[in-house]
């Protein structure tokens, strides 16, 4: 990986608060959603974050884009603690880190022209004139295959695919270092997912922009991502370069995962490896390792101590007791 | 994984249910036929808006009214046929012979009440049994889709419990009269990778405990490859091609369906680069004459501009609408380079 990564997260812990009693007023428990996790996303690399439902991914993405605020530790883009930005330096960030999430229906405002859709990251934040803000969403327009004549309709005047499309584009506009992807293309259809996913990595590959992306559908990762981590209750389990992780997957979990996921052919038999029970709840994580009650080679250690990261091979990080 | 298949339950035969509407008559289904034996499960896949749902509220007759019509065809389970029936005998039908999951299960539950009456009232349909051996059955319902702790969740309204719960509840409605055919209409989309194989595991163990029909909507050829018998692949409201599941996947014969394959990314292999399908489907009200394809084929000619193309066989039991397989052809993989 590069010497200065585009993101870094260090220790990133985000717990909320269980509240009960009047006015809900009383702390009973904490949810742990993020649990310290670290990792670092190079110059023009994706990372992908994978898991379960609940394991913590949106929670990652809120906390990068200042939507939420850690419990504990660090998430730095470009250098800089985003959590102590103020002024130009916070204005400079909303230019940097940009986000597109799931759904095209609701993440576009139904009253705004395509033309200032796509605008508004440089209008709110003042970083072009009104000649150049026209030239950029001209150019970026085309960049994701829509028409100049375009601008001027409405989102509802566009398919699923198309307003995934101006989705991107209003998040490229500002010419971010960093895109956030929340499952981009899991409600689209597939053949635009195809069109999605290829305009983001010819994107990526034009201005050189960093993608984290969460996404179920681990074929999904693998055509898209540099790097996958692999969440289980709030914490980073697994980590390697996306071929490494899918030719040999090492955490149990990880493994489990892979397994349950369905096949691109009739043939492909996978030997599934079925999970009993269901996740358990965040709020009390199990001691020890957390994957330890539904785990088929826990060994006692395993709900005494936490394993701690270890690298494996180069870039390779697993956390758990067998390695 | 083929397993023994036993007699024909269900058999559509150029089904043909148009919507009449102030811009024109959408032809959402415009032929398609099918039939499908006990034990089976049918494959229906194909894009956003090619008729998939319309053709599955068909069989059951619950095509959205006033605008959509069924308006040729039959439909046949166990001979019989249910175009013939009047509203009640199918009420008869609904439910006890043919189920459905519906698309969107969130908005199948009723908020208002508790998810044990709601299978309560799915299986008084058919037991007139007293409220203590309706409880233990919905109990029974529910412990047969693996919900943890079924004497609780009986009194659990819908807000209370996870979507993967909710999903296997609606599934758990829909098969708590034992139907000979269930549709599923994409029932998954929601859950996470392993909710999802839990639950197509226990449609299979349902299926092969009652020898049930099942036919899956879906866009996911990963469920497709891991639960289907056949396939039938629509687009813009015709069944362009069908046949065995690995016939289609192995040797896809309509530039479609070959497209659409090549779409799809693989967990098991690096992929350069994704085919993209360019362009979109036709408007269902201004269909082309010809083939409905041809606009974003790679091989159209004059002629599938102008002449819709028959269907051509190509293999045991399997056929694809295209003119390309007139002459002496052999279909293979699709390679994107053609793109
Ligand atoms: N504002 C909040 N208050 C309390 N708990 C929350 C809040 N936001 C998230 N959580 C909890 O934190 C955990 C992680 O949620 P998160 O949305 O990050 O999961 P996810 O990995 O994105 O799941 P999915 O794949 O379903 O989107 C969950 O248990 C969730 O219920
Ligand atoms: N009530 C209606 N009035 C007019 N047209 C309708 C109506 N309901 C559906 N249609 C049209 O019928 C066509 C087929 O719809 P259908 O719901 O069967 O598609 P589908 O293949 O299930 O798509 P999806 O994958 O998005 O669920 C669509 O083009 C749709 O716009
Ligand atoms: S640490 Fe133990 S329980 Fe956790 S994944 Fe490894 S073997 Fe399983
Ligand atoms: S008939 Fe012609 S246009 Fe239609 S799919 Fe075949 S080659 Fe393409
Ligand atoms: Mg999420
Ligand atoms: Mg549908």
């Amino acid at each position: 990986m590069d010497a200065a990564p585009v993101l870094r997260v260090d220790e990133l812990t985000k717990h909320f608060p269980v509240t009960e009693g009047l006015l809900w007023t009383k702390v009973v428990g904490w949810v742990k959603a993020v649990d310290g996790i670290a990792f670092s996303v190079g110059q023009g690399q994706t990372l992908a974050l994978v898991g379960e439902s609940g394991c913590g991914k949106t929670t990652t993405a809120k906390l990068i884009l200042r939507l939420e605020r850690p419990t504990a530790g660090t998430v730095t883009v470009d250098g800089e603690d985003v959590h102590t930005l103020g002024g130009e330096a916070l204005k400079q960030y909303r230019a940097k880190v940009q986000a597109v999430f799931q759904d095209p229906w609701s993440s576009l405002s139904p009253r705004m022209r395509v033309r200032e859709i796509v605008a508004e990251p440089l209008v709110i934040n003042g970083l072009a004139s009104s000649h150049e803000i026209k030239e950029r969403v001209a150019e970026i327009l085309s960049a994701v295959g829509l028409r100049p004549q375009q601008a001027d309709l409405y989102p509802h005047e566009f398919s699923g695919g198309q307003r995934q499309r101006i989705a991107v584009a209003s998040a490229l506009v500002s010419r971010p270092k960093l895109i956030v992807l929340d499952e981009p293309v899991s409600a689209l259809d597939v053949s635009i997912r195809a069109q999605i996913m290829n305009l983001l990595v010819d994107l990526q590959r034009q201005y050189d922009v960093s993608f984290l992306l969460i996404a179920h559908h681990l074929a999904t990762t693998r055509y898209m991502a540099h790097e996958v981590a692999v969440m289980y209750l709030g914490q980073i389990v697994e980590k390697a370069p996306t071929k490494e992780l899918f030719t040999s997957p090492l955490h149990p979990y990880t493994k489990a995962l892979f397994s349950a996921a369905l096949p691109a052919h009739p043939d492909i038999a996978r030997e599934e490896i079925i999970l009993s029970g269901e996740v358990p709840s965040p709020i009390n994580p199990p001691s020890g390792c957390r994957f330890h009650p539904r785990c088929p080679f826990a060994m006692r250690q395993c709900s005494e101590t936490e394993p701690s990261p270890k690298e494996i091979a180069a870039g390779h990080m697993v956390a758990c007791h067998l390695y | 994984m083929s397993r023994p298949v036993g007699d024909v339950i269900l058999e559509v035969d150029d089904l043909h249910t148009y919507c009449f509407t102030r811009w024109g008559v959408v032809k959402a289904v415009d032929g398609v036929s099918f039939s499908l034996r006990q034990g089976e499960t049918l494959g229906i896949v194909g894009e956003s808006g090619s008729g998939k749902t319309m053709t599955a509220l068909s069989l059951l007759r619950l095509v959205p009214r006033p605008a959509a019509r069924i308006v040729k065809g039959s439909i046949r389970l166990a001979g019989e046929d249910l175009l013939a029936k009047s509203e009640r005998e199918m009420r008869a039908v609904r439910g006890r012979r043919i189920s459905m999951i519906l698309q969107d299960p969130q908005t199948s539950l009723n908020p208002v009440f508790t998810i044990g009456n709601q299978l309560i009232e799915a299986i008084q349909i058919h037991h007139k049994d007293g409220r203590g051996s309706l409880v233990r059955r919905a109990i029974e319902g529910l412990k047969q889709v693996r919900v943890a702790a079924p004497e609780r969740r009986v009194a659990d309204y819908p807000h209370q419990i996870s979507g993967g719960m909710k999903q296997r509840v609606v599934g758990a409605i829909a098969i708590s009269c034992e139907p000979k055919v269930l549709i599923a209409d994409e029932p998954t989309t929601s859950l996470d990778v392993t909710i999802q194989a839990q639950y197509l595991r226990l449609l299979r163990e349902i299926q092969q405990a009652t020898n049930l029909a099942l036919i899956f909507i879906t866009h996911d050829f990963g469920i497709v490859a891991k639960m289907c018998d056949r396939v039938i692949v629509m687009y813009a409201g015709r069944a362009v091609e069908s046949g065995p599941v690995r016939d289609i996947f192995n040797r896809p014969s309509h530039p479609y369906t070959q497209a659409l394959l090549s779409s799809v990314p693989s967990m098991d292999e690096d992929v350069a680069r994704l085919y993209s399908i360019a362009g979109q489907p036709p408007a269902l009200w201004d269909l082309p004459e010809g083939c409905r394809f041809a606009a974003r084929c790679p091989h159209a000619d004059d002629r599938c501009r102008h002449e819709y193309p028959r269907a051509f066989s190509v293999g045991e039991g399997h056929t694809a609408d295209c003119w390309r397989l007139e002459k002496e052809w052999t279909p293979r993989p699709f390679s994107a380079s053609t793109s």
